[in-house]
């Protein structure tokens, strides 16, 4: 370290910008540690270099949650969103997932200054190429500017810029995402202090002016007429401002393609990494599903100051006289410009198994890992581990308890779960069917569930929480007025026969009558008296969804219940899988490597079978029995 | 690393030949110190080896056998395995496993070997339970059963229905998760369709239970009548056997006398009941309660009737209480001269079958109540010898809550309520047939949703 300079000392030190990062160290800094976030470039703080839209199935509820307990994501989108779409609403409120298409250029430049004004925290583009670590715990980083800062806590962020090298057609370029630099220094050095590294892969399709597109052959996809906001601090939001456009492609798309598929990289065996399943290139999709005759593709804009395309649904490797060939022979794409070819990247990432619950690394102390460094993908997924990575890197070195989320709690619980315990083979994406309890942990009850815990914490504002104990008291009054006013048969014969539902004999409670499918909250209003109140949109919501859905959210809380009992049945660190008789070797190996916490955690390790949990159980039972002949003795 | 263990593998006690089983990592080691083949080359894998078992601490030998060594994984246990057959003499097996033991194996807790091999991943759960079943087989159709599970021909079934609703689940979770995609819109009407389908295997496979549980268990047969009328005749004749007391003197069977017989090989309880007449005999008295009590259990009832005798009061009580049951009526001692009303029981007891026989002294009509008992196992169809049966209380239980989970989803779908909703019904049903088999939800539905549909962007 003689040779290098001093430049400061910060509590929490964040190297990377983007979705994980800036709510890492947006986090940090509102929890009052002093803290500073690097970037190769400060252009790509809050980068949107893939997909111009935030939310989603599952993700909708991620961002949601990152809201509730005071992150920025949910804060940002309300306030760069061009379009908002509700979706699933034909389905029940448990899966309505909201999604909102983003001005880009807007989403980066209202986070970067939020970060600007955020107080303890800075910013700095500086590319990082080492860790400090003194007796297996960090203590710093190392600059490339010569330079280093040390650190109480260091949250490694670095999205796809580690090692990225970009792949189009049979061209393969060193480089990081949208055309920045890459981070191979850190990568070689993140090895060298013992963190194994791997490799992943993703991509993402062709953007093209809007000007060479003709939209008269394409189905025009408009935002939703009552317009959601995504943050709970909201209650409504401005207009919508563009549309998206619905499109095909077509046999010969497919047959450009296939006469191509030998110039992919992705077929070439260049590439190494991993790829996700849920997000297929263009090629993968014709080679995989080769009897489907089109795939869908939507074309979406980057933002209001621009006149760039996104063509959603075509991400390739091809190369570019390749991607202009196929794009060209779709419907209204015949005369496109491509402003940005298509191309697959591939970057080097942790096994998340290689992490604790509350994200730290397990080989390092206080050094704390979050985003697609972690294997996930996808913006909210990467802001959510950001998020709390950022929290809990702030209790660490306060000498807190970690907050961790469990899956029966939040979306974020079940993701880190999953990522931590499961581990992934293939970048990690968030969808309603990996939680177990989606009844219950909704998007419009994220407030309710998380705001408290993040309030005590320090992270949630004042101003949060006060708006969160308003609405819950609002809500609770509604439920219960609801569950009294009772009305006649007489006075609702009309309102039942325009809903189309069936007529009553005796008087009944409107609350009784929300259950009826037919029957929404808004539509009670037409029989309501003066004393309905008039709720927001996020209490409105809570309310109906509390009153239709009560006896199914009965039964899932009976569920959660038995899932607690496993929860429960504590493992201790320390225990030596290794001595437990009958435990199958790769059950043993799993065991020792992931050291799960408690018995319901184990059971959701891969290779860890019912028969070993029996197992397991048994020999707690037998260490119980023990301990209790001890103490009889 | 498990300790190897051993254990006499046969049934204890004398007999032709006895079998000591050792398995574990150092079965071969354990071996090799006691035991000495004639041909002096060591054990191989799978091959009979004769010669002697010798104490090393002694220097005696204990006895002459023949050794078959068995190398992991494929076993029983999938761990190594040696057999030791020995003369089945008490002193022989245990002088063996005393040596055995004494070299660094342990005694294997009953059943621990089927616990291994389900541990080791060998056996499903289902398999396992076949496994204790065909130890405890009681006849030879039982045993049939418990080797068809052990088979895998149950499970199979199970993993059959599970398949299917996999199906289902995939097409509702691609619908919620993927509202954007270009997929088929799962409708109402498809969905209660293939709901059906799943109700209707498992309707199908739980329909075999009565039959599963009354061959594994035995079909409760409780035989009443008044005193004196042949009961006895008949379970001594059904048994083969003099083990009730046979008199003239009414009430000789003063207790229920309970004993198991196959039939065609269906195991039979059958229990032979003191009378149900008035008494002051406080001995008979208990005895008669005793008499209800099985007889309200029981899966069939043989009812006795002395055709040479009128009906009378005590004949009249019991058939109040037979009405509605599954019965035989066995009307005995058709070769005196018929004095009792056929009619008026025929017309009393519409679900009877009426025999006629002549049980003390010739036996006839004996093969009809066999032939009876047979149809009512059967539910009166020809036996399948393919079908799978349901034997299990545990596996009973499951496949009902599963039926009922469907059931529900069903209802929940003529409703139109929302996906996610009936989504958790058709996954607990998914839950709960896996749980027959020992298997755990994990990834199956995520894994088949990807493989299945073009997704993404």
């Amino acid at each position: 370290m003689e040779d290098k300079i001093l430049m400061g000392h910060y509590d929490v030190a964040v190297i990377g910008a983007g979705h994980a990062g800036c709510e890492a160290a947006l986090a940090a800094a509102r929890m009052g540690k002093k803290t500073i976030m690097f970037s190769i470039n400060l252009e790509a703080v809050a980068m949107m270099p893939c997909n111009p839209s935030i939310g989603g199935t599952g993700k909708g509820h991620l961002v949601r949650e990152i809201d509730a307990l005071g992150g920025e994501m949910g804060i940002n989108i309300d306030k760069a969103f061009i379009q908002t779409k509700m979706l699933n609403t034909a389905k029940g409120p448990a899966v309505h997932s909201l999604r909102a298409q983003a001005d880009k250029h807007k989403y980066h430049t209202e986070m970067k200054k939020t970060i600007e004004n955020t107080p303890n925290l800075d910013m700095k583009q500086c590319e990082i190429v080492d860790i400090l670590v003194e007796d297996g715990k960090v203590c710093g980083v190392v600059t490339k500017l010569n330079s280093y800062y040390t650190a109480d806590a260091v949250i490694l962020a670095t999205g796809t810029f580690l090692r990225g090298k970009i792949f189009v057609g049979s061209t393969v370029t060193s480089s990081g995402p949208n055309g920045l630099a890459p981070s191979n220094e850190l990568a070689d050095n993140l090895k060298k202090h013992g963190i194994p590294l791997r490799r992943f892969k993703t991509g993402t399709p062709a953007r093209c002016l809007g000007s060479s597109l003709d939209y008269s052959k394409m189905t025009e996809q408009k935002g939703d007429e009552e317009r959601v906001p995504f943050s709970f601090l909201n209650d409504e939001l401005g207009e919508n401002q563009a549309s998206c456009w619905l499109t095909y492609t077509n046999e010969e798309t497919h047959g450009v393609i296939r006469a191509n598929f030998h110039r992919s990289a992705l077929f070439g065996g260049q590439i190494e990494g991993i790829g996700p399943r849920y997000c297929p290139s263009i090629e993968d999709k014709v080679n995989r599903f080769a009897d489907k005759k089109r795939h869908q593709l939507f074309v979406e804009p980057e933002g209001l100051d621009t006149d760039e395309m996104y063509i959603q649904g075509m991400s390739s490797s091809l190369p570019e006289d390749v991607q202009e060939a196929f794009y060209k022979t779709i419907p209204g794409l015949e005369n496109l410009r491509i402003t940005r070819p298509a191309y697959a990247i591939e970057y080097d990432c942790i096994n998340p198994q290689d992490l604790k619950l509350s994200l730290e690394n397990r080989f390092i102390e206080n050094l704390f890992c979050a985003g697609q460094f972690n294997g996930s993908s996808g913006y909210e997924e990467a802001a959510a581990q950001g998020l709390m990575a950022g929290i809990n890197a702030v209790l660490k070195i306060s000498g807190k308890k970690p907050l961790i989320l469990g899956r029966n709690e939040a979306y974020i619980g079940v993701l880190i779960d999953d990522l931590v315990t499961k581990g992934t083979n293939e970048p990690y994406r968030i969808m309603t069917s990996r939680c177990e309890y989606r009844l219950l942990l909704r998007q419009d009850n994220a407030d309710l569930r998380l705001t408290e815990k993040s309030y005590q914490v320090g992270l949630a504002s004042k101003e949060r929480y006060e708006r969160f104990l308003k609405k819950k008291e609002a809500v609770e009054k509604e439920v219960a007025r609801l569950e009294s006013k009772m009305v006649k048969p007489l006075e609702i014969e009309e309102f039942l026969e325009k809903h189309q539902t069936s007529q009553v004999q005796s008087s009944i409670s409107l609350a009784d009558l929300l259950r009826r499918p037919q029957i929404t909250y808004k539509d009670l209003e037409e029989i309501d008296d003066e004393t309905r109140p008039n709720l927001a949109y996020h209490a409105a919501t809570q309310v109906e969804v509390q009153i239709k859905y009560d006896g199914y959210i009965k039964k899932q809380l009976q569920q959660i219940e038995r899932f607690n009992k496993l929860e429960g049945k504590t493992l201790e660190e320390d225990l030596d899988y290794s001595k437990i008789e009958g435990l199958r070797i790769e059950a043993m190996q799993k065991l020792s490597q992931i050291k799960p916490g408690s018995i319901g955690q184990a059971s959701r390790i891969s290779g860890v079978s019912p028969a070993d949990i029996n197992v397991l159980l048994i020999y707690l039972e037998k260490q119980r029995r023990k301990a209790e002949d001890g103490k009889a003795n | 690393m498990e300790k190897t263990i051993a254990a006499i593998a046969t049934s204890f006690g004398e007999g032709g030949i006895s079998i000591i089983r050792i398995s574990g990592d150092e079965a071969y080691e354990i071996v090799g110190k006691i035991f000495v083949p004639k041909s002096g080359k060591p054990l191989a894998n799978r091959r009979m080896t004769y010669g002697k078992i010798v104490d090393p601490k002694t220097g005696e030998s204990v006895d002459e056998v023949l050794a078959v060594y068995t190398k992991a994984p494929h076993t029983y246990t999938t761990e190594d395995v040696v057999e030791i057959n020995c003369h089945g003499s008490v002193v022989s097996q245990r002088r063996i496993l005393e040596v055995v033991l004494e070299n660094g194996a342990r005694l294997a807790e009953p059943g621990e070997f089927t616990k291994r091999a389900f541990l080791n991943g060998r056996l499903d759960l289902s398999q396992a339970e076949a496994v204790i079943d065909l130890i405890k087989a009681k006849s030879v159709k039982t045993f049939d059963v418990a080797m068809d599970q052990l088979e895998g021909r149950f499970s199979t079934e199970i993993k059959n229905i599970r398949k299917l609703i996999l199906d289902i689940l995939v097409n509702v979770t691609v619908n919620i998760d993927y509202p954007d995609e270009d997929i088929e819109q799962l409708t109402y009407e498809n969905l209660e369709k293939n709901l059906y389908e799943v109700k209707e295997e498992i309707e199908k496979l739980l329909s075999t239970s009565d039959t599963g549980r009354i061959i594994k268990e035995g079909l409760n047969v409780a035989i009443i009548g008044k005193p004196n009328v042949g009961k006895s005749s008949l379970m001594n004749a059904l048994l083969n056997e003099e083990r009730a007391i046979v008199t003239d003197i009414a009430g000789t069977t003063r207790d229920t006398i309970e004993e198991m017989v196959n039939i065609r090989d269906i195991p039979v309880k059958l229990t032979d009941t003191a009378g149900i007449r008035d008494t002051q005999d406080v001995i008979e008295k208990i005895g008669i309660e005793k008499s209800k009590a099985s007889f309200n259990s029981a899966d069939l009832v043989i009812f006795v009737v002395d055709s040479s005798s009128p009906l009378d009061e005590e004949d009249d009580r019991i058939i109040s209480l037979l009405e509605d049951r599954q019965v035989i009526v066995i009307y005995n001692k058709v070769d005196l001269a018929e004095k009792a009303d056929l009619g008026y029981i025929q017309g009393k007891l519409t679900k009877a079958t009426i025999l006629k026989t002549s049980l003390t002294n010739n036996l006839k009509g004996l093969d009809q109540v066999k032939d009876k008992i047979v149809e009512l196992v059967y539910g009166g169809k020809v036996k399948q010898e393919d079908s799978v049966l349901v034997t299990n209380v545990r596996h009973k239980n499951l496949l009902d809550e599963g039926l009922k989970s469907i059931t529900d989803a069903i209802e929940m779908t003529k409703m139109h309520q929302a996906l996610e909703l009936i989504e958790i019904d058709i996954n607990n049903s998914y839950e709960l047939l896996g749980q027959i088999i020992g298997e755990a939800v994990a990834e199956d539905i995520i894994n088949e949703v990807f493989s299945r549909f073009c997704l993404g962007k």
